[in-house]
């Protein structure tokens, strides 16, 4: 094994019904690394996850996933990739185990038995394992998921929102899990919306409208953006996003509880304005750290602006 | 591990497609429930020579010519004689309303005529809306009636003797001697049942996976299209044998379908059979987009395949281009070897045409759906 990248497309493109979902996406991915795959609903990011593991032909661009060609060997890919996709679709009129023993049979695994008993003590799921899978809660669903995807040691793990709709204990553990496998040299690409996962990965690509607008890690894609953020405390806050919404220089005005976030490209512009809503207002000023989702807010309305 | 086979992944496939059959209760009591259900109540009550018609005499003048003619249509066991009083009026009206089926009609001099030795005639009136409830009945007629008055008048010998001056016409029903329907309709059920159940059945295969969504995983997953087809199709040939199993039995035991033929011909026969409706049912669920879309498609397959196949309607009967249509539903070769098998006692040879060409619709449609079989989700 050399240092090629786990994942190198280039250029790829879907179209459905002449819309084009995935424009011109590139995306590296280096071995050993947990990739973060951001973008709002319908950004294209499940499709781009499916051009890369086979289960899309991409209308235009190239690329390799662990060396193979996702065009012509999506066969080989599909053996050393675990996909976890973002509906759970795994058999709910089958138990636990005998999902388990399904996906083991397919990836033809030396032992089953064993793999499959194996996961089921790593899970903690052994003494459940004749449930139906059907009859399982959200956050044992995703983890009998993660477990399938991963019972066959693939190289690169491709997971579709993994997180949707579970709570934050479970979605913690995952991520724990997550970090665990990759420091075994597993690669990971995971698509999410929420920031604070985003901040747990090595590297994030930011999608919008089918388009790759920001990469990097979180601190290069915050200070790629040149954001600067103030931070308006008070009991007028109210009064004062009123007075800011559509000011020049003031691109973005959101509340966190008793604060008032306001960001905006031009720092000058924005500090004037800033300055005279807080003297207006009675509110204290003072300037802040621009966060993940304010970047996001503002290429999502950047993205928006392109595509019209 | 072969690329493109591997008996661990198809004993996956397999044993998934077992527990969730076996899962699926309704379902599951269907498959084998229905066959037995249809196999009654159609066995009992398709009747293709119907017989015990309802009729209406209309005589205004009854004597024992009348009385004779009456009985004699009576014996033949299509008429039975419900209004043996009515008026012309009358008559009209109920075979307008349908409540008869006949009306025979005797004029007023019918004796007299017949005692002068004068030409007498009879009208019967036959509703012939549907032609086969008449045909039976009309046909048996003329030589009824004309010998019934000749015995009336006690001119048997007569009779005879001019008998015997014509052509004699021997006729064998063969096979079927007494023209027993269950014995044309009970084969041919099996026949319908057995592609009823499987084509349906395995129309659902792929569509349901893709309803439910797993179909996104078991394509991200290194099973080949021939390892999906076989692990959706061999179950139901399980099915089949067990289906095959009660019909035929049934088919013995209550209908007393003879059986002159080797078992072992016609089980390769159904074995053919059914390998091509299940795969055909495969090829359905590779076309159709939903479950519904499959159960639409199976359905435009269903009716012109029991209606130009001769299950219900001679074969021989359609014009030339409806018996090219019909060749193509496996369901008319089947209908040939196990008619042929079960009622004329036929050895290989005499079945080998149907048998090739139902192999020819089972390969042919196998290689067909690995074709449409769609291994991305585009």
């Amino acid at each position: 094994m050399t240092d090629e990248p786990a994942i190198e497309v280039r250029g790829l493109v879907k179209r459905f019904g002449g819309r084009a979902v995935v424009d011109d996406v590139s995306l590296t991915v280096a071995k050993g690394e947990i990739a973060g795959f951001l973008g709002p609903n319908g950004s294209g990011k499940t499709t781009t996850i499916r051009l890369m593991c086979g289960l899309l032909t991409p209308d235009a661009g190239e690329g390799r996933v662990l060396g193979h060609d996702i065009l012509t060997e999506g066969r080989a890919i599909k053996r050393e990739v675990g996909y976890m996709t973002q509906r759970f679709s795994f058999y709910e009129d089958l138990t636990i185990e005998e999902n388990l023993r399904f996906v083991a049979g397919l990836y033809g695994l030396d032992d089953a038995r064993r793999a499959v008993s194996g996961t089921l003590a790593d899970l903690g799921l052994t003494s459940r394992r004749g449930q139906l899978a059907g009859s399982l809660s959200g956050g044992w669903k995703q983890r009998l998921a993660l477990a399938a995807c991963i019972m066959h040691r693939p190289q690169l793990l491709l997971l579709d929102e993994p997180t949707a709709g579970v709570d934050p204990k479970a979605r913690r553990d995952f991520w724990n899990e997550i970090h665990q496998l990759a420091s075994g040299g597993l690669t990971v690409l995971v698509s999410t919306h929420y920031m604070d996962e985003a901040e747990r990965c090595h590297r994030i690509n930011y999608i919008s409208y089918g388009k790759l607008v920001a990469k990097g890690t979180v601190s290069e894609v915050v200070r790629d953006a040149g954001l600067t953020t103030f931070v308006l405390s008070g009991r007028n806050v109210t009064r004062a996003a009123e007075r800011l919404e559509g000011m020049d220089g003031v691109d973005q005005v959101a509340p966190f509880g008793n604060t008032l976030h306001v960001v905006g490209k031009n720092a000058d512009l924005l500090r004037a304005a800033a300055e005279r809503v807080a003297k207006e207002t009675g509110c204290d000023l003072s300037p802040s750290e621009t966060s993940l989702e304010d970047v996001f807010i503002q290429l999502m309305g950047k993205a928006r602006d392109n595509m019209q | 591990m072969s690329r493109f086979f591997s008996f661990t992944r198809l004993r996956a496939l397999l044993s998934k497609e077992l527990i969730q059959m076996r899962r699926d209760r309704i379902t599951f009591a269907m498959m084998l429930g229905v066959p037995l259900m249809q196999l009654m109540l159609f066995g009992f009550a398709i009747n293709n020579d119907p017989k015990g018609l309802p009729a209406a005499l209309v005589a205004p003048t009854q004597d024992r010519y009348s009385r004779a003619i009456v009985t004699a249509l009576e014996l033949t066991g299509y008429y039975r004689f419900t209004h043996p009083h009515a008026s012309a009026a009358e008559a009209e009206a109920l075979i307008a309303r349908g409540d008869v089926s006949f009306v025979v009609t005797l004029p007023s001099d019918f004796g007299r005529r017949v005692d002068r030795g004068d030409h007498p005639a009879l009208l019967i009136e036959a509703d012939a809306t549907d032609p086969s409830v008449a045909s039976g009945a009309v046909s048996t007629l003329s030589t009824v009636a004309a010998e019934a008055l000749l015995r009336e008048k006690g001119i048997e010998a007569q009779a005879r003797e001019s008998a015997a001056q014509s052509l004699e016409v021997v006729v064998h029903r063969r096979y079927n001697p007494e023209g027993v329907t269950q014995y044309n309709i009970v084969p041919g059920l099996l026949g319908v049942i057995l592609q009823m159940t499987m084509v349906m059945m395995t129309a659902m295969a792929l569509t349901r996976e893709l309803e439910r969504g797993t179909m996104e995983n078991l394509l991200s997953m290194p099973a080949t299209p021939l390892e999906i087809m076989l692990g959706k199709v061999l179950p139901f040939l399980g099915v089949g044998a067990v289906q095959v199993v009660v019909v035929l039995v049934a088919a013995r035991a209550i209908f007393g379908v003879p059986f002159l033929g080797p078992l072992p011909l016609l089980l390769l026969g159904v074995f053919v059979f059914v390998s091509s409706l299940v795969i055909l049912g495969y090829l359905f669920s590779t076309v159709a987009r939903t479950q519904m879309q499959a159960m639409q498609l199976t359905f435009f397959y269903f009716l012109p395949s029991l209606l130009l196949s001769g299950f219900m309607f001679p074969f021989r009967g359609m014009p030339g281009w409806a018996q090219a249509l019909g060749e193509l539903f496996p369901l008319t070769h089947f209908l040939r070897i196990v008619r042929a098998v079960m009622l004329k006692g036929a050895d290989t040879a005499a079945v080998a045409q149907p048998m090739a060409a139902l192999t020819l619709f089972a390969i042919g449609f196998a290689a067909f759906a690995l074709l449409r079989f769609r291994r991305t989700l585009d």
